[in-house]
């Protein structure tokens, strides 16, 4: 009989595979009209807002709206899909059974966190370039300073390590996939009007400016506005400032949190996993349909 | 290979399994039969380690499947029951990607993973290669279940209601597969089925769970020996049918054909099966009388 013991290239091959599992989902992703729809469509929604407000000036800073809003929103769309979008394929995928064979493959599941990473972390970019490359040939004046695109870089980065467990923790304990609209959806919308992504955030209550600024969301949107407009504008954010250290220090938070939380609540998911569970989602979908 | 002692599982106030008892050696096709709802299901997935028992003691492949290791997962396979997963994969890139996790546990008696050419072609998906999941039949499907359990070329595979769904063609060649993994892998194999033909074509042994516990471990011939208290015959004579049960069959169709008279033609022998009896026990069972069930089938085998 063979030996039971895993040999140590195991962990590190099955992290490898998992990569290649992402960017193989990535690959189909982007094949998919589905797909290229949902991009296409809320790079539409975004563009199409500023382009019919494409000449309100924005108070007295000399700019027009769109060099305004479109860092905040782009710092919107970043977060809402990275939290949607690992919400919803965990709680899909632990219905339909992918989660369920990845646990039955030595290793699997480190290689479906793996794959899981891969695959939200590279949906940024046709995100981030739907909107980014109609809004440079619509309108002037987006970019103040070419250094923003450095600027850029660190703050999705942060903000995607702030975010995506977010999105895995939420499809972690959803009970079902019709259940993200509520648990996931719904926070990240009431977040997405209070964290300064369509008016500035001053505009209301203290105590929701506080909560707001709780959320990574808001700190996204601020990161981006840094790395977009000038420093002439920054009189226009709270405190007259980019607090670039708080955001980092905000970001960084939440992606500690994040790392310690996220991994628990998976474990837990993926114990709960058997057969029976999926036969009976399965059961309760077709149901659903008719 | 596995070994199972008072194994008891218990959901809220009802009792599912209340002492299951059984071991099987290495190489054995062993066949987990019973009624819809007996428990079949749990006790596989306690073995699989997908799921927590209530109390027992369960030994597979040396380890507790509860606290099992990596090592141990790529020494077993399970064959689950897709549904809609990997809708834009196809069969190649899939069998890949899954059958990559193996490769480390590899041995020189068992190299793995077994090259996705060869599984395909195994269960006869070598057509459909490189089409996309999304647009396969149920039966296909199921097909690729299978492959996708036996990609580690394991030692022990476990199927649930493998077949279930499936037309006569498709589960004649599902059974070849099955014969074909005993016979040259010497693959050790559990399933569970509620079809008595399927679990008399293809194990050694056959268990049969009822009322939370094993009612009836044996092969199935000897089992339907000991089931068999009539033997029915048949034969036609003068162009007329005739049917008479008997216990001695043997003398009885010894008279029959030295009788004066016309020749006995299309003789047929047949003795009451296993059949007869497990189909009153699933009946019982259904009915909400499992108790009654198992001791009236008790009393026959």
């Amino acid at each position: 009989m063979s030996s039971s013991t895993s040999p140590a290239s195991a962990l590190p091959h099955a992290v490898r595979l998992g990569m290649r599992r992402g960017w193989t989902e990535f690959v189909l992703s982007l094949r998919s009209s589905q797909d290229q729809w949902f991009y296409l469509f809320t790079a539409f929604l975004a563009v199409g807002y500023l382009y019919l407000r494409r000449d309100t000036p924005v108070d007295d800073t000399g700019l027009l709206l769109p060099s305004v809003a479109l860092p905040s929103i782009l710092g919107g769309l970043v977060a809402f899909g990275l939290v949607i979008g690992p919400a919803y394929s965990l709680a899909m995928e632990k219905e339909d059974g992918t989660l369920l064979r990845a646990k039955a493959v030595p290793n699997g599941l480190v290689g479906y966190f793996a794959g899981q990473l891969v695959l939200h972390s590279s949906s940024l970019v046709p995100q981030t370039i739907a909107v980014l490359v109609p809004s440079f040939l619509l309108f002037d004046n987006l970019m103040a300073h070419p250094s923003g695109w450095f600027t850029i870089v660190w703050v999705l980065a942060l903000g995607l390590l702030a975010t995506l467990p977010i999105g895995m923790a939420i499809g972690a304990v959803v009970p079902g996939v019709q259940k993200v609209g509520m648990w996931g959806m719904l926070p990240v919308m009431v977040l997405a009007g209070i964290s300064g992504i369509f008016y500035p955030v001053q505009a209301l209550w203290g105590w929701v400016q506080v909560v707001a600024q709780v959320f990574p969301m808001y700190w996204l949107g601020l990161g981006m506005r840094s790395a977009f407009l000038p420093d002439s504008y920054v009189d226009a954010e709270i405190g007259g400032s980019w607090r670039t250290l708080e955001t980092i220090a905000v970001l960084g938070a939440w992606a500690v949190v994040g790392a310690l939380v996220a991994p628990a609540l998976l474990r837990r998911m993926s114990r709960r996993q058997s057969g029976s569970q999926v036969a009976a989602a399965k059961e309760a979908a077709t149901q659903w349909v008719r | 290979m596995i070994e199972v002692r008072d194994l008891r599982m218990r959901y809220g106030d009802k009792d599912v399994l209340t002492s299951v008892e059984f071991s099987i050696e290495p190489g054995e096709v062993v066949c987990l039969l019973g009624p819809n709802g007996a428990g079949k299901t749990t006790t596989i997935e306690i073995l699989e380690g997908f799921r927590e028992r209530s109390a027992g003691e369960v030994t597979v492949l040396g380890e507790d499947p509860r606290r099992a290791s990596e090592a141990w997962r790529a020494r077993t396979g399970v064959v689950l029951q897709s549904w809609r997963d990997h809708p834009r994969w196809t069969p190649r890139t899939l069998l890949d990607q899954v059958g990559g996790y193996y490769a480390p546990y590899a041995t020189p008696d068992r190299p793995r993973p077994v090259p996705t050419d060869e599984l395909l072609e195994v269960v006869g998906l070598d057509d459909l290669a490189d089409q996309k999941i999304a647009t396969f039949s149920g039966g296909q499907r199921r097909r690729l279940d299978v492959a996708m359990g036996i990609v580690g070329r394991p030692e022990l595979l476990f199927l649930d209601e493998p077949t279930a769904g499936f037309d006569p063609q498709a589960r004649r060649e599902f059974h070849h597969v099955v014969h074909r993994l005993a016979d040259l892998e010497h693959t050790t194999i559990l399933l569970t089925t509620h079809d008595l033909d399927e679990a008399e074509k293809l194990a050694d042994r056959v268990l049969i769970l009822a009322g939370g516990r094993i009612v009836a471990d044996d092969t199935a011939e000897q089992l339907a020996l000991r089931a068999a208290l009539e033997v029915e015959v048949k034969w036609t004579r003068g162009g007329e049918r005739f049917v008479h049960s008997t216990a001695d069959a043997t003398d009885f169709v010894r008279r029959l054909l030295t009788e004066p008279g016309e020749p006995v033609v299309d003789l047929e022998v047949r003795r009451a099966s296993l059949e007869d009896a497990y189909l009153d026990l699933v009946q019982r069972h259904e009915a909400g009388q499992s108790d009654e069930a198992v001791r009236a089938f008790r009393e026959v085998v």
